[in-house]
């Protein structure tokens, strides 16, 4: 049996600024195996990004608040930790890769003193600093670049390559678990697919368990064991990627997804897109997020928070699974 | 019936031998370096590659919002390369843009309604302004912007609304051409398909032929009849939207076609081939095919000469040494 490294359990995160609330994360929980990975799907303003930020405690100060949920990284909770003991987390055992390489660069730091940095600020007890400068190679190899290339400066590689060294940061201090922020949302088709390979081929080789934070579904399906679609801050069906691609029953709103984005094999007409828009962070109502643009919304939807309908390992918040996912062709014998 | 298809199949725009080269500090950069594209009305011809092949320049190039640096465009078969400011603006009225951020295209101290009727004000399309704002709330109700947001400014709105905002202006002068230039790439996948039903329907209602420049080739493969691949400015393959994917020729469009991650976990043991390297430089670009320093394929022809743009099959173009 494989061990939990990550829980979240019933997670609420809202900014508050002096004119409103932002109710960023409405009660997600969720649970990460070692060695696996968990794709985190949403379009924009869905709470995806806050909730990566909420598991290292990197919320912006004095806006955010966590009024409820617990995070538990290897039986810990990290909401009750206090900074120098999440120090030894961060980065060492947790580490994360942005979207925008560039950010998470020092642009007057070679890319060789940035990975030195984290390595001696982890590990400088541990090791000769010729030990340390030898693992710096070392990760720049396993992600593809050369060695002697630690001497330039970030502006002198291209994005592909930025986010290459962002990943050798990362991978540096060997992290029982990476986040991955749309880690190729920036870069060409191309050169997603070299980074999407080399971080499945990492990911094989060290046994990293991985959180993947991405609007496209198509990398999702390329990449994640499990998966979990979020939509206005909630988790609103989860599963593992068979679960996701293959079931027949799903929320509306993920089919709405599925809907939206042309096929490559198969010629349609017309998409399906999901009228409306996301609802107003700022506002809670008593009903399901989703009822405003659902194409099969209930007159129970509008009035009472749907739960979630379980099956095995698919989870699915909606009013119309109330009695249970079941296969249509159980249901057909049923009658 | 005869003349019905002839009219159908009338190449609206088309380019021959385009050229843009921007002096920089290296030398010359050859963003788009002899391009030949052929646009038929009423339809969508497709432009895909990744940053730096030259996909927008080309787009303002045909539009002369940028001045080509060689080579020849034609607009219904007469040549717009001479035309002088005066003629050019008369021009533009049927020749319209779409931009991939409606927000830095548009003045944010104008309201909807202003934004949507500024071309025709300034182009004097109806005899008084009030006709022109008139117009402008019709406009709304074509693209799907409901009408109490006339008054709101662009900052309240979200970046699919922008977008229809930038499409109602395209739209104002009743153009026949437009350039959709990543019109829907900053938008959520939900919102992305609002966007491009509409365009399609538009096209379908008014007649309108579309230049679809995207990098997203799931988008480009549902809108386009026909599509143009792009690599360091040059058109390295192009063919009608069912034949590029069902036989792609060209070892970059194989590559690109494969590199695509998609949303069907049965397509997990796909073979993907990754081309190594990156896009190499197009200042002063070296003789021979620019793909060569990437191609698994490579000869060493490829270093020496250019290969040509030639019809391998009917209505598909490659140019590589050893397609077909």
């Amino acid at each position: 049996m494989t061990e939990t490294i990550l829980e979240v359990k019933d997670l609420e995160v809202q900014y508050k600024t002096e004119l409103e609330t932002v109710y960023a994360v409405n009660g997600i929980s969720f649970r990460l195996n070692e060695g696996e990975t968990l794709g985190i799907v949403g379009e924009t303003g869905a709470g995806k990004t806050t909730t990566a930020l909420s598991v290292l405690r990197l919320l912006p100060e004095r806006v955010s608040f966590i009024p409820k949920g617990e995070i538990y990284f290897q039986g810990q909770n990290l909401l009750e930790m206090k900074e120098n003991e999440l120090r030894k987390i961060r980065g060492e055992k947790i580490a994360m890769i942005f979207q925008d390489p560039m950010t998470s660069l020092n642009p007057v730091m070679t890319v060789g003193e940035q990975i030195l940095e984290a390595l001696i600020f982890h590990r400088a007890e541990k090791a000769e600093k010729a030990e340390l400068e030898k693992r710096v190679d070392e990760v720049l190899t396993m992600v593809g670049i050369a060695a002697d290339r630690k001497a330039d400066y970030p502006h002198q590689f291209s994005g592909g390559m930025k986010q290459r060294v962002v990943i050798a940061m990362a991978l540096a201090c060997e992290p029982e678990l990476l986040i991955a922020d749309e880690p190729t949302t920036a870069l060409d088709v191309t050169i997603q697919a070299q980074v999407l390979l080399m971080i499945r081929n990492l990911r094989d080789r060290l046994k990293t368990a991985m959180i993947m934070i991405t609007h496209d579904l198509g990398i999702v399906a390329q990449t994640c064991d499990n998966v979990a679609v979020m939509y206005a801050g909630e988790l609103i069906e989860s599963g593992t990627a068979e679960d996701i691609f293959c079931a027949e029953k799903h929320h509306p709103y993920t089919e709405g997804l599925f809907g939206s984005i042309p096929s490559l094999r198969v010629y349609t007409e017309r998409l399906n897109p999901i009228a409306g828009l996301m609802p107003d962070p700022t506002e809670r109502n008593p009903g399901c997020k989703f009822a405003p643009r659902c194409p099969k919304v209930m007159a129970i939807c509008r009035s009472s928070h749907p739960e979630d309908a379980v099956e095995n390992t698919h989870r699915i918040k909606c009013h119309l699974y109330s009695d249970g996912i079941t296969d249509p062709r159980k249901e057909e014998e049923r009658l | 019936m005869i003349l019905a298809e002839q009219e159908e199949s009338r190449i609206l725009v088309e380019t021959e031998n385009l050229k843009k080269y921007f002096k920089v500090a290296g030398g010359q950069l050859h963003a788009v370096d002899g391009v030949n594209l052929r646009i038929r009305r009423g339809k969508t011809l497709g432009i895909v590659g990744e940053s730096g092949c030259g996909k927008s320049t080309i787009g303002r190039t045909i539009l002369r919002l940028i001045e080509p640096s060689g080579g020849d465009i034609r607009y219904e078969g007469k040549s717009i390369i001479n035309l002088n400011n005066s003629a050019m603006r008369e021009m533009r009225k049927k020749m319209q843009i779409i931009f991939q951020d409606p927000y830095s295209s548009i003045n944010p101290r104008m309201s909807v309604i202003e934004l949507i009727a500024e071309f025709m004000i300034v182009n004097r399309q109806y005899a008084t302004k009030a006709q022109c704002f008139n117009k402008a709330a019709q406009l709304m109700d074509v693209v799907g912007l409901a009408r109490r947001l006339a008054n709101v400014y662009p900052h309240e709105l979200d970046g699919g609304r922008r977008q229809r905002i930038g499409i109602a202006r395209a739209l104002s002068l009743e153009p026949e051409f437009i350039v959709c230039d990543e019109p829907v790439s900053a938008l959520d996948v939900s919102i992305q398909a609002q966007i491009l039903n509409l365009l399609m329907d538009l096209q379908k209602e008014k007649g309108l032929t579309y230049m679809f420049i995207t990098h997203n080739l799931s988008v480009v493969k549902h809108i386009s009849s026909e599509i143009a691949v792009m690599y360091l400015g040059k058109c390295v393959e192009k063919a009608t939207s069912a034949q590029l994917f069902e036989e792609p020729k060209h070892p970059y469009t194989k590559a690109l076609l494969t590199a695509i991650p998609e949303p069907d976990i049965a397509m997990r043991k796909k073979e993907i081939i990754v081309i190594k390297g990156e896009v190499t430089s197009p200042i002063n670009p070296k003789p021979g095919c620019r793909f060569a320093p990437r191609c698994d394929y490579c000869q060493e022809i490829c270093w020496r000469e250019e290969p040509a743009y030639k019809e391998v099959k009917e209505q598909h173009f490659v140019a590589c040494h050893f397609s077909g």
